[in-house]
């Protein structure tokens, strides 16, 4: 149930996909991420851990390409990315789920997904216009690959449904099946647990780990559900106060007095002075 | 016998309004209905197409720029191109901005071009505006010179209606809506946001301009008053709102429905004493206000509710849907 044997371990030597140096951002006053630096490497899953405001969102809202960073650099597949626009990372390979659900409410759930993929003919006004069958050619497979994802989800008595309508948890898997719908290299995901009923978390870890075997997808997951994280990830980044307090693997991350204190102290100042 | 056709000729007059608004319409709802841009210069563009169709096809005059006589067809993609163009520099400036700040930037904008046509008086005659704009089938002898711009009219809201109802299905309009309901999500999922919103905005104005242009040919005569914010702006944004937001057919119901009710309250406020007058000018906004209140407290996503995709429906998708 734990880590899995056959899992290749790639030598340390390998370029990693994702690189961050010295990524800081402040809000005001608040520097919520603080030269952090850390690396992913590609084909793992690593994941991200640390307390409520540490700064792990932030940093995922830069790497997507949703925030600009205050300064430091974020490298994809050695190339400096920090300030290309989010459509542009998508294509690139990156893909992001958000910790807060962000469901387009008034579409419905099949149209969530539908909404997905890229190279859909139907996205350009002439050739709706002008090749109705090309674009409905592609509809369909777009469909089927929607109907998939839900099926999968268990969401698909609800594909009607408008999105607003949704639980808290089901909008979190739509969240996630949005990230399926198309063929990332790089898989950023916020909690993906966070809400989700236990069974299907057990078939959610089955399909992460799947999709990194079997289609080499490399992810950074946060999560505060530590069960989760340690039969998924080899690798595990402790983030406190907006940067790497230390990494490795979950039973060493665990025992470490720093990370205990860290979690304690809240994030606040006595955990800190402690640690420091 | 002299009244009833006196009520036919002003019925095809009527409709012809209604339907040159439901042009008008049709063009806002892609830009809020579909995609959420809060454009609160939709007069603005209505000028653009009604000067542009005017320049270019009255006889040449001393009083105005322009007077080359080309024919009203050519004056109506003009007017269209034109609005496109205006609205690419616009859109490449404000389109990244929050909806309210959308909203002042466009408002502000058309205003700007509203007076700067009322004070060019050596391009535009100024507030006398232009006058003598040719009328397609005015040849023909009445009532069916009015009754051919009538027909014409409806054709090309009929085509609009077809080629925009099938956008709205496509995923043309899923990727628009998804941008309207959740932006970033809609980045996170690869659309080049920016680039989508332009597209929209334009062919929003460019349809716009065609309503403008309509309306310059059908009444012959167009000055800056008529890009006013209450008598085009406003108006519109009414016309959709009850109509039903993000639904092609409510555009149009909506458009002919508040278009009646607009001049036909005019009938009764010009009949009003003299000392009224002012004040009825006043009150038919109030009672336009008031229709909106009611229909909206009845209908709260005005009368035709947006349609999404049903799998169960798909084959069909029947009309209504004015239930909550
Ligand atoms: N847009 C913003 N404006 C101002 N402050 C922000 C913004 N986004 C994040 N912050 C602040 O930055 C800090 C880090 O927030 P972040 O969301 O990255 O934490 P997190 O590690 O994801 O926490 P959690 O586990 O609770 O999700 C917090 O103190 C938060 O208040
Ligand atoms: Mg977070």
């Amino acid at each position: 149930m734990d880590t899995n044997p056959d899992r290749t371990v790639s030598g340390a030597a390998a370029p990693p996909i994702l690189a961050v140096e010295a990524l800081t951002r402040s809000f005001g006053g608040l520097t919520a991420v603080d030269r952090c630096s850390f690396r992913v490497d590609a084909g793992r899953i690593t994941g991200i851990i640390g307390p409520n405001g540490a700064g792990k969102t932030t940093i995922f809202n830069m790497v997507a390409g949703a925030l600009p960073p205050s300064s430091g650099r974020i490298l994809f597949d050695g190339d400096d990315v920090s300030s290309l626009p989010t459509h542009e990372l998508f294509h690139r390979g990156i893909v992001r789920t958000f910790q807060i659900p962000h469901e387009f409410g008034r579409l419905t759930v099949l149209e969530n997904l539908m909404v997905v993929p890229t190279s859909q003919p139907g996205e350009r006004l002439w050739r709706v216009w002008t090749s109705p069958a090309r674009v409905r050619r592609r509809e369909r497979e777009v469909w089927e690959r929607a109907e998939d994802t839900l099926r999968f989800l268990t969401l698909w008595d609800l594909r009607d449904e408008l999105a607003t309508n949704l639980s808290g948890g089901q909008k979190k898997l739509l969240e996630l099946g949005r990230a399926m719908m198309t063929e990332p290299r790089l898989v950023l995901l916020d909690e993906p647990g966070a809400g989700v009923n236990p069974t299907l978390l057990v078939k959610l870890r089955d399909m992460i780990r799947q999709l990194n075997q079997r289609r080499g997808y490399t992810f950074v997951i946060i999560e505060h559900d530590m069960d989760l994280i340690a039969s998924l990830c080899e690798r595990v980044i402790v983030l406190a106060e907006g940067s790497v307090l230390t990494e490795g693997t979950m039973d060493a991350v665990r025992r470490d007095p720093r990370v205990i204190d860290a979690y304690l102290g809240g994030g606040g100042e006595g955990g800190a002075a402690h640690g420091g | 016998m002299e009244q009833l056709y006196g009520i036919f000729v002003y019925a095809v007059f009527l409709l012809t309004m209604g339907g040159i608004y439901a042009v008008l319409t049709l063009g806002l709802n892609i830009q809020w209905g579909f995609t959420g841009l809060f454009n609160a210069g939709v007069a603005g563009f209505f000028a653009i197409g009604a000067y542009t169709t005017a320049f270019l096809t009255t006889a040449p005059s001393a009083r105005h720029f322009g007077g080359f006589e080309l024919p009203a067809g050519a004056g109506m993609v003009a007017a269209m191109v034109a609005s496109a163009l205006i609205a690419w520099g616009v859109a490449r400036i404000c389109i990244r901005l929050r909806s309210d700040y959308l909203a002042i930037a466009t408002l502000g904008i058309a205003e700007i071009f509203r007076l700067v046509l009322k004070n060019e008086t050596w391009a535009t005659n100024g507030a006398r505006g232009v006058s003598l704009i040719p009328k397609p089938f005015e040849h023909l002898p009445e009532p069916w010179n009015q009754v051919a711009m009538l027909l014409l009219v409806f054709a090309i809201v009929l085509v609009l209606y077809g080629l925009l109802e099938r956008a709205r299905r496509a995923p043309w309009g899923r990727v628009m809506s998804a941008i309207r309901e959740n932006e970033a999500a809609a980045r996170a999922a690869g659309k080049n946001v920016d680039k989508l919103r332009i597209e929209a905005f334009i062919l929003g104005a460019a349809i716009m301009g065609l309503g403008g242009a309509l309306m310059a040919h059908h009444i012959k005569f167009i000055d800056p008053n008529m890009a006013e914010p209450v008598s085009a702006t406003f108006l519109v944004w009414v016309m959709l709102v009850i109509g039903g937001s993000a639904n092609n057919r409510g555009a149009i119901l909506g458009a002919l429905l508040v278009w009646t009710i607009w001049s036909t309250t005019e009938i009764i406020t010009t009949r009003l004493p003299t000392e009224w007058a002012l004040k009825a000018a006043y009150l038919r906004i109030f009672l336009v206000g008031l229709a909106l209140q009611l229909i909206l407290q009845r209908y709260p996503g005005g009368i035709f509710r947006e349609r999404r995709l049903r799998t169960s429906t798909t084959a069909s998708n029947r009309g209504g849907g004015s239930h909550p």
